[in-house]
């Protein structure tokens, strides 16, 4: 919302402070200030003159020369303009002077500096000035030519200053309004928390009574069939107008708040929006069949015509203003073109009513349509409102001569909304604010806005335009507000001390984390939601679960449209972005939380599961990866023997390069190469390896705890293995014979050494291994250890492995 | 036999100090110590000296072999310090050639930032706790005093999945669960994903995050929110930095502020950053409004509490000076690995 300061200080007279002071002020008494324009800040020594002479400049075809009156002498100044003639009064930047801007609307920062110079020979000591120049536009000034010089009314005093002539002496201020304050919504309402902040009165306009002594209802009558979204309906009629341009203090307030100035009639109803947040319209009452307005809901699939000649399709739950006959306006959001205000207009019906905020939210939603009107409606009005603003309206009418009001109003208003009432308990403000205020001081604060107290209620009565206070705590702010939140002590919370910590899961991420970067994988985040087409890139089959997704009602677009149940493509598109910008060696990992439906359609939350994925390609191998994956386990104190179980099943990995990981039968995640062809899907032209733990269970089996084991003291006895076996069989097969014949005294088992090729028989390949066994009581024997290799041996003989001396 | 003998003691030393190798050195003592050694064939001749000089002949050459040997030892030392020296020039490398890291991998900035928002946290005693993301809509909307066609639904730009489930659009909602547990007190932190339907720009992500705050115990007051988030801001930013806050409005505290930090980068005298204030925006906070504590069974004439919620990306794009919020779900391994 902008607004002049000078609209502001019509109802606040004493206020007098810098712009800067009002910005800090009223934001941190919550009328928030995002920033302000002085609109004079580029513009100096612009006086009123009148042209005494125009003269053809003797060296060029569109050039003029004239003497120009300044009031304190006669200046020679060569223009360009078309429109200047003798006798116009313009304004006239002096030399030595600036304006805010080029006549084509364009700005300067700082302003254009005007110096006295020869314009082809001729001597020209300023510059008589277009609105552009002057930093507005037609817009605002629609009296302004469309090219050429902004020609003052001949009753300009010609000598004066022209800034302030043309009210642009003026600051505009830019305020974020929070959607409790309603009543902010208007200039009445900034003025009157303007008024409190600075302390000064608040004198807000005095309305008299109006109309002639006719009687309103001899002219329409009014029937509001749905009262829940029409709590208040007022009319009057006004006949004989007589349109024109308002006053120019008027354009000049409404320019401010951005609303282009047209007819006496439309900016009086502008003007009243802007005072009192109350939108207005005006009906031409010829137009209105049966002098009769009907308030009630549009008929399903019904069309109508608004004045902006566009055909806008209803349905039931949208409310209409009508007559006898035809809908005649789509209540607070536009009015028809049936009736619209024309030139020839004679007599008008007022409106200011109230409507249901919601109701014109979503029914502007459904016609796409939102307008000043609705966007005040929207937040909820005061019914009370309506009368005020509609008898405004009608003194300025009949103060501008705009036309004749009729004696009395229409008013459907079946029940009156009254403010609320809060018990005063200022001890209990004081301890929720941390505050010592006296209750005095807080009666002033509020009597300041409007509340009152009653004492022998000990109650605050709340108008019924601030319809957010409720409760003690909505009265604390209030009396913190004015008392200043600056002034507020600052404390520490009293309570007893306590240990901070992260909860268990998150401690658990935090180390996996940690080993992932040590093992030099970087931390990306992707989106949670993604395209449904992921699930072809990854080759998933058709009726894989991993389809059945939580679906977004209202996305983005179909690219956002569902909640992954795969962390990958995130991964993958990471990865492809690397590769695309030609990153080496990229290595990722992602805390990927995957969305998995209990039941389709959904009607429960789905299960949230962290998948920490990890991603790479460049330097390393499947064996790198799988490495990560041992180190993390490890560190998460998982450090039992983990199985890798290949032909995991996943289409999306290379079929003879992935594995499930499984701990004592319990699936962890899975790892392995990337599938080529989604490598191809996703144009990344080298071999990707991924891995995916899936963290809920993974946090099951973690564990802390540290228990320490004595170190060694006997002698450990090593024997080496050399066997020939068929290349199908897994050297995991071979660790679990190596595991289960070893016994108690079995240390450790390593490959030292796998080799397929020359010398080995087609089909086979040759594994050894280094086998340590040691006992914690004694130093072992031959006989001892040569027992238990006599079983390993013969168990993995059983298996067809050949053993080699 | 003297003379002689002081003859072998000058010619040995003299060869000794002569030489250039250890080999050298090793056959200087065998033509002098050895078996068939000069001295030794001097000390064989010892039955031919008469009696009563053997004593003397014998000291004599005792003195002259250990002459020789600690000439022997002494320039063996130097010699093997020498060679050590000569090897060691050898191995001289050059020091600036380029190191030979293990490339630890990086965090997130995201992440970067919530470490320190927690450390700062934890330390005061706060729990780090989640929440679910796809929620509903009760505990992102209604438990928290925004009643159904509340415009501050529309405001939010919230994605539904159906009329009750939707995702969250504000961490808060980790508020109610946390207060439906019944534990009071609490001091607990929740960071994690929120979601609004803004298109993906500079300065919008339609998915980002928040670190929600709640303390709920007896006697907090608005008092203890500024200091508490006083400290933070000084924790986060530097010991001099200040806090301003200003009234606000949020459904579910009540009163409601932002807090506005002295801008890092100018310290306040006002730059590009800050637009010229001095001051940055850099969360929402108020007390726990009773309806809301209500709404968990917590009564409001027995407990308050006050919370806040901030946005980490805007935090991490701040202090680390990132540009465009995009960067941050590009993953980039170039961006990554500045933090």
């Amino acid at each position: 919302m902008n607004t002049a300061l000078s609209w502001i200080k019509a109802y606040v007279p004493d206020l007098d402070c810098t712009a800067q002071e009002y910005t800090d002020a009223m934001t941190l008494t919550g009328t928030k200030v995002e920033g302000f324009e002085e609109l004079f800040a580029d513009l100096d020594k612009i006086v009123i003159g009148q042209v005494l002479k125009v003269e053809q400049h003797p060296d060029a075809d569109k050039l003029v020369v004239c003497q120009v009156n300044t009031g304190s002498g006669t200046v020679q100044i060569v223009t360009g303009a078309p429109n200047v003639f003798e006798g116009a009064k313009v304004p006239v930047v002096l030399d030595g002077g600036r304006v805010a801007g080029g006549h084509d609307g364009s700005r300067t920062a700082g302003g254009i500096k005007i110096k006295k110079g020869k314009l082809r020979g001729i001597e020209s000591n300023g510059m008589m000035c277009s609105i552009e120049e002057l930093g507005s536009s037609r817009e605002y000034y629609p009296d302004a030519p469309e090219d050429g010089l902004y020609i003052l009314p001949e009753d300009a005093p010609v000598g004066a200053d022209a800034i302030a002539y043309l009210g642009l002496d003026d600051t505009v201020f830019e305020y974020e309004i929070t959607s409790n304050r309603v009543d902010c919504y208007s200039v009445l309402g900034i003025a009157r928390e303007a008024a409190a902040t600075f302390r000064k009165e608040f004198i807000p306009p005095v309305i008299k009574e109006t109309g002639n002594n006719e009687d309103v209802h001899d002219y329409i009558s009014v029937s509001v069939k749905d009262t829940d979204l029409c709590p208040r309906y007022t009319a009057r009629v006004v006949k004989n107008i007589k349109l024109a341009p308002s006053p120019k203090w008027m354009q000049r307030r409404l320019a401010a708040s951005g609303i282009r100035p047209i007819n006496n009639i439309v900016d009086i109803t502008n003007y009243v929006m802007e005072e009192y947040g109350q939108p207005m319209h005006a009906y031409d009452l010829d137009t209105i069949a049966g002098k009769q307005i009907i308030v009630r809901r549009a008929k399903d699939g019904e069309e109508f015509v608004t004045l902006d000649g566009q055909t806008r399709k209803l349905d039931s739950s949208i409310l209409m203003i009508c007559d006898s006959e035809k809908p005649v306006g789509i209540a607070g959001i536009m009015g028809g073109e049936n009736s619209k205000i024309t030139d020839t207009v004679h007599t008008m019906l007022f409106e200011a009513a109230c409507f249901d905020g919601t109701n014109i939210r979503l029914s502007g939603k459904k016609v796409g349509l939102r307008t000043d009107a609705s966007g005040k409606f929207e937040k909820g009005l005061d019914p009370n409102t309506a009368e005020e603003a509609m008898n405004r309206a009608c003194q300025l009418i009949e103060e501008l001569g705009a036309g004749e009001v009729i004696g009395g109003m229409v008013d459907e208003y079946p029940v009156v909304r009254t403010g609320n009432t809060v018990v005063f308990e200022p001890e209990k403000i004081n301890a929720l604010l941390g505050t010592n205020v006296s209750r005095e001081d807080m009666i002033g604060y509020f009597e300041k806005i409007g509340l009152s107290y009653d004492e022998a209620l000990n109650e605050v009565a709340v108008p019924s335009w601030r319809q957010d206070l409720h409760c003690m705590a909505d009265l604390a702010e209030e009396v913190a507000r004015f008392y200043g939140y600056d002034n507020i002590p600052t404390t520490l919370p009293s309570g007893a001390a306590s240990a901070g910590k992260l909860s268990y899961k998150l401690t658990v991420e935090k180390t996996a984390k940690e080993v992932a970067e040590y093992c030099g994988f970087s931390q990306s985040m992707t989106y949670s939601f993604e395209s449904p087409k992921v699930f072809d890139k990854l080759l998933v089959d058709a009726d894989d679960e991993l389809r059945k997704t939580v679906v977004i009602s209202n996305p983005l677009g179909e690219d956002f449209s569902i909640m992954r149940t795969i962390p990958l493509n995130g991964m993958l598109t990471s990865l492809a972005t690397n590769y695309n910008r030609r990153n080496k060696n990229v290595k990722l990992y992602e805390l990927a939380t995957i969305y998995l439906p209990k039941a389709l359609p959904v009607t429960e939350l789905p299960n949230e599961r962290v998948q920490f994925t990890l991603g790479m390609y460049g330097e390393g191998d499947f064996f790198t990866m799988k490495g990560v994956v041992e180190e993390i386990l490890t560190k998460l104190g998982i450090t039992g023997k983990v199985n890798y179980e290949p032909k995991a099943g996943k289409n999306y990995l290379h079929p003879g390069r992935q594995a499930n990981i499984l701990y004592n039968g319990t699936v962890l995640g899975y790892l392995g190469e990337v599938h080529p062809e989604v490598c191809d899907n996703y144009q990344i032209g080298e071999k990707t390896y991924v891995a995916v733990l899936d963290m809920p269970v993974v946090m099951e089996l973690a564990n802390f705890e540290i228990k320490y084991q004595g170190i060694a003291k006997f002698p450990a006895v090593t024997r080496d293995i050399s066997m020939v076996m068929p290349k199908e069989i897994l050297v995991g097969a071979v660790e679990e014979v190596i595991a289960k014949k070893g016994g108690k005294l079995l240390e450790e088992y390593r490959l030292f050494d796998i080799y397929e090729g020359a010398q080995i028989k087609e089909g086979f390949k040759s594994v050894a291994y280094s086998i340590t066994f040691r006992s914690k009581e004694k130093t072992l024997e031959d006989k001892e250890v040569n027992e238990i290799m006599d079983k390993i041996l013969k168990a993995l003989s059983d298996m067809g492995i050949e053993l080699r001396g | 036999m003297k003379e002689k003998l002081q003859s072998i003691r000058e010619k040995a030393l003299a060869q000794i100090s002569g030489s250039d190798s250890l080999d050298r050195l090793n056959e200087i003592r065998i033509a002098y110590l050895g078996k068939k050694g000069e001295l030794t064939e001097v000390l064989k001749g010892m039955k031919e000296v008469d009696a009563k000089d053997r004593p003397m002949v014998g000291q004599l050459v005792n003195e002259t072999r250990s002459a020789i040997e600690e000439m022997l030892e002494q320039t063996k030392t130097k010699m093997a310090k020498k060679l050590r020296e000569i090897q060691m020039e050898k191995e001289t490398i050059d020091v600036t050639l380029p190191a030979k890291k293990n490339a630890f991998g990086h965090k997130h900035p995201n992440t970067v930032a919530l470490n320190e928002v927690e450390k700062i946290f934890v330390g005061m005693g706060y729990e780090v706790v989640e929440g679910p993301e796809v929620e509903y809509d009760y505990y992102n909307f209604e438990a928290l005093n925004i009643p159904a066609n509340h415009p501050a639904k529309d405001e939010q730009d919230t994605f539904y999945i159906n009329g009750d489930i939707l995702l969250r659009t504000q961490t808060s909602s980790t508020q109610i669960h946390e207060m439906e547990k019944g534990h009071l007190p609490i001091r607990m932190i929740a960071p994690g994903r929120v979601y609004r339907s803004d298109e993906v720009d500079a300065t919008h992500s339609p998915c980002f995050h928040q670190v929600e705050g709640l303390v709920v115990d007896k006697n907090v007051t608005f008092a203890d929110l500024k200091g508490t988030l006083a400290e933070f801001a000084k924790e986060l930013f530097g010991q001099e930095t200040k806090v301003k806050f200003r009234p606000h409005h949020f459904p579910f505290t009540e009163p409601s502020a932002e807090m506005d930090v002295t801008c890092f980068k100018c310290g306040g005298k006002g730059c590009r950053m800050c637009k010229g204030s001095g001051w940055i925006e850099i969360l929402g906070c108020g007390m726990v409004h009773p309806n809301v504590l209500q709404k968990c069974n917590i009564n409001p004439d027995e407990y308050s509490g006050f919370a806040f919620g901030m946005g980490l990306e805007r935090i991490a794009l701040l202090k680390y000076e990132i540009d465009d919020m995009r960067l941050l779900y590009e993953n980039d391994a170039r961006f990554l690995k500045q933090f």
